[in-house]
């Protein structure tokens, strides 16, 4: 437990290496994209396994041409939810397992930067994933994802589930059941983001007025900005020991 | 052992009497609603449960944000004891809203607003104490579920706005109602005497229970510490 005057020079000592936390945090990104680009582990699973969710659907729904234009952003946000825990689960209990998670903690950087830097890589693999099946789905089922409202509305979901998934991530692997965990806890939270993603996606998709489509992309945005907020703040309680 | 102290037992029979008057007041003192006729009377304890539900939520959060300023494990005890209480009042409201619906609406349950965001806040709540089973560290438990309530509180009212953006078919009784909805009603004189009733007796019941439970926890904690202490 820290006491209340550790906790205070721990903050001033902060305050004084705050300047290296933007270069902190891409160190730590770096890091972990390097690791993942050597092994190719995560990025392959995660891979993988949305093509797999894409199959499964495509019998599950009987994906026609009719249902096709209606079901389509749902299922490529459900796609990317499950891809998503897979990755977040990876990329903490990698840190855990190996005993990273306490050199990270040990380095003389402020704890805000160790969450960046983790939401920065778990980003970077959901985008990477997403880049390569926005195009296999349209290959397979010729509907063009090629949308810039759509991609925008991806980017927005993807780092609020990213900002809020990381945080529970770090929470869940330094429980008993780990990996199982994760979604029960990501799931209910996430909710608004996967709402507001799959609304506002199926507007761009259907071609709807811009105005329809503005107040979903404004609660991606609110989500965005409070969860990244609040797992900022509260980032600092998850990983002490 | 601390005996129960005496404000505590009497505020546990004036519970029951309190019980027992609003159960009389809903039951056959409020007049009969003209369109939905008996099944209507349900509405009083729905409201009061989900009224001292949400109360509990939010006090949780607090107790939450309390926690992790302090890091006093009190508060983690007053934190458990108000999710604990309130999940099984949302879920009451739920299930009396389920039994209300059916005649009304034909159905037992609609993806509504409200009806969602009442499942997916018992979900949050359930994962919470799958969460702290989880965790051997009294320390580590307690952060964890305070962080965790502190996300979900801030979840919960996003998500009710976000699907409040489709169109709603829950009845607002008390403030502007929507045309569309199906079920509203007005309140006479007798209705209302029920309805406030309601509410005051189940804030009163949730204080009390709210009271005994942190009690529990508080006995708890002392029983954890001695049985630490023959081990050792």
């Amino acid at each position: 437990m820290v006491t209340k005057s550790a906790r205070l020079s721990k903050s001033v000592t902060e305050r004084s290496t705050s300047p290296n936390l933007f270069k902190a945090t891409l160190a730590i990104a770096w890091k972990d994209l390097t690791a993942e680009y050597r092994s190719r582990e995560l990025f392959s699973a995660m891979l993988v396994f949305s093509l797999l969710v894409i199959l499964i659907f495509n019998f599950a729904l009987e994906l026609d041409i009719k249902t096709r234009q209606s079901v389509t952003s749902g299922v490529i946000w459900v796609t990317f939810a499950f891809a998503g825990t897979l990755g977040l689960n990876r990329s903490m209990a990698v840190e855990k397992d190996r005993g990273c998670l306490d050199g990270l903690l040990l380095a003389p950087v402020d704890r805000a930067a160790i969450y960046f830097g983790k939401v920065i890589s778990n980003l970077a693999f959901m985008l990477i994933v997403e880049i390569v099946v926005l195009p296999v789905y349209s290959f397979l089922y010729s509907i063009n994802l090629f949308n810039p409202g759509l991609l925008a509305v991806i980017l927005l979901g993807s780092i609020g589930y990213i900002a809020v998934g990381t945080l529970l991530a770090s929470m869940a692997v330094q429980t008993r059941t780990r990996d199982v965990l994760l979604p029960i806890l990501l799931f209910p939270v996430a909710i608004p983001v996967l709402i507001a993603a799959v609304k506002a996606s199926g507007g761009f998709l259907n071609g709807d007025e811009f105005s329809m489509i503005l107040p979903w992309i404004n609660l991606l945005i609110v989500y965005d900005i409070i969860f990244v907020a609040i797992a900022f703040m509260v980032f600092d309680y998850v990983v002490e020991e | 052992m601390q005996p129960k102290s005496t404000t505590l037992k009497i505020l546990d029979i004036v519970s029951v009497l309190l019980l027992a008057v609003s159960t009389y007041l809903a039951l056959i003192y409020a007049p009969e609603e003209a369109t939905m006729g008996q099944v209507q009377r349900v509405f009083y304890f729905h409201i009061a449960t989900a009224w001292v539900g949400m109360l509990g939520f939010l006090a949780a959060a607090v107790a939450g944000i309390v926690y992790l300023r302090a890091q006093n494990p009190k508060w983690d005890i007053v934190e458990v004891a108000a999710v604990e209480i309130s999940l099984v009042f949302f879920f009451i409201t739920i299930v009396l809203g389920s039994i209300w619906a059916r005649p009304v609406w034909n159905t037992w349950w609609t993806w509504d607003p409200r009806l969602t965001t009442a499942a997916i806040t018992e979900l949050i709540y359930i994962a919470y104490f799958m969460l702290r089973e989880g965790i051997e560290d009294p320390d580590r438990r307690a952060r964890f579920g305070a962080v965790y309530t502190l996300v979900g509180s801030l979840s919960v009212p996003i998500t009710f706005f976000s699907i409040r953006l489709f169109r709603t078919i829950h009845p607002v009784v008390i403030g502007s109602a929507d045309p569309s909805a199906t079920g509203t009603f007005d309140m006479t004189g007798g209705m209302q005497v029920a309805f406030f009733f309601a509410l005051f007796a189940f804030t009163v019941i949730f204080i009390d229970l709210f009271w005994n439970r942190i009690r529990m926890g508080n006995l708890a904690a002392k029983v954890e510490q001695l049985k630490l202490k023959v081990m050792h």
